[in-house]
């Protein structure tokens, strides 16, 4: 599998987690992701997007959101960065608790982590770094399944 | 695609067609002024028909429980109808599923409305 790398610097806008999104789902199509799949990495990206936009960079004009999609071995690696004020995944409050189920938000990481193989969440000072990670299915796991 | 939403009265229950996404910005405050729109009228027997919506994020997720408890705060019922697979799965994950009253039959549905 060759490594590629493409990476866009989006500014904190809604028209950036539109494009997020869109490049997700042309880029996972393209690595050969079912319908499906390709849908739920792009949800997790706009999920991400959203986080970066709204509550990292806060719409600042002056703030970006940097975008990355790379296929390290057999992963797609997708980054998202803002330069907010650094999230805590620690205080996330689980939205599936039965006090939680009917607010309005908070539901995004969730969404993440469940459409996602791997979601590593880096706060910082500078902003907060979300790297996604799905496993490319194989020519022959792809046969696999078919079979089955 | 945006969202596009048209309603319609059918024994004393409003049925809102909606059709599209509903998500971050322009799809959920579609969604929040209709509802308010029909409580301002005093129509708070609802029924969201969401066959034509393909697409669904967190933010609209938020929407729907926000329409949801709005309705219900004020003495009214909202029920869904109609869900597509992405839509019926969204709410499975999160647990929304039994939260809210969801329809596969829209006579039915409107029969349910007490």
């Amino acid at each position: 599998m060759t490594e590629q790398r493409v990476s866009y610097t989006l500014d904190s806008t809604l028209e950036t987690v539109d494009s997020a999104e869109q490049a997700a789902s042309r880029i996972a199509s393209e690595a050969g992701f079912d319908d499906d799949e390709v849908m739920r990495i792009a949800m997790a990206v706009r999920e991400a997007a959203v986080n970066a936009v709204l509550h990292g960079n806060a719409y600042d004009p002056g703030k970006k959101v940097s975008l990355a999609f790379e296929r390290i071995g057999e992963n797609l690696v997708i980054t998202i960065r803002d330069q907010g004020k650094g999230l805590d995944p620690d205080k996330i409050p689980d939205p599936l608790a039965p006090e939680n189920l009917l607010k309005t938000s908070g539901r995004g990481i969730f969404l993440i982590r469940s459409f996602m193989d791997e979601v590593q969440i880096s706060p910082s000072q500078t902003g907060t770094e979300i790297k996604l990670i799905k496993h490319v299915p194989g020519p022959s796991e792809g046969a696999k399944e078919a079979s089955q | 695609m945006s969202m596009k939403t048209s309603t319609r009265q059918v024994n004393g229950v409003t049925i809102v067609d909606c059709s599209g996404r509903i998500t971050l910005g322009e799809g959920s405050v579609t969604l929040k002024d209709v509802v308010r729109d029909l409580l301002s009228k005093g129509q708070k027997k609802i029924l969201l028909n969401l066959g034509d919506v393909n697409y669904i994020d967190s933010s609209g997720i938020g929407e729907l429980v926000s329409a949801f408890t709005t309705v219900r705060n004020q003495g009214g019922e909202l029920k869904l109808l109609n869900l597509t697979k992405k839509v019926h799965d969204l709410l499975q994950i999160t647990k929304l599923y039994t939260v809210f009253d969801v329809k596969d039959d829209e006579a039915g549905a409107i029969k349910s409305f007490s």
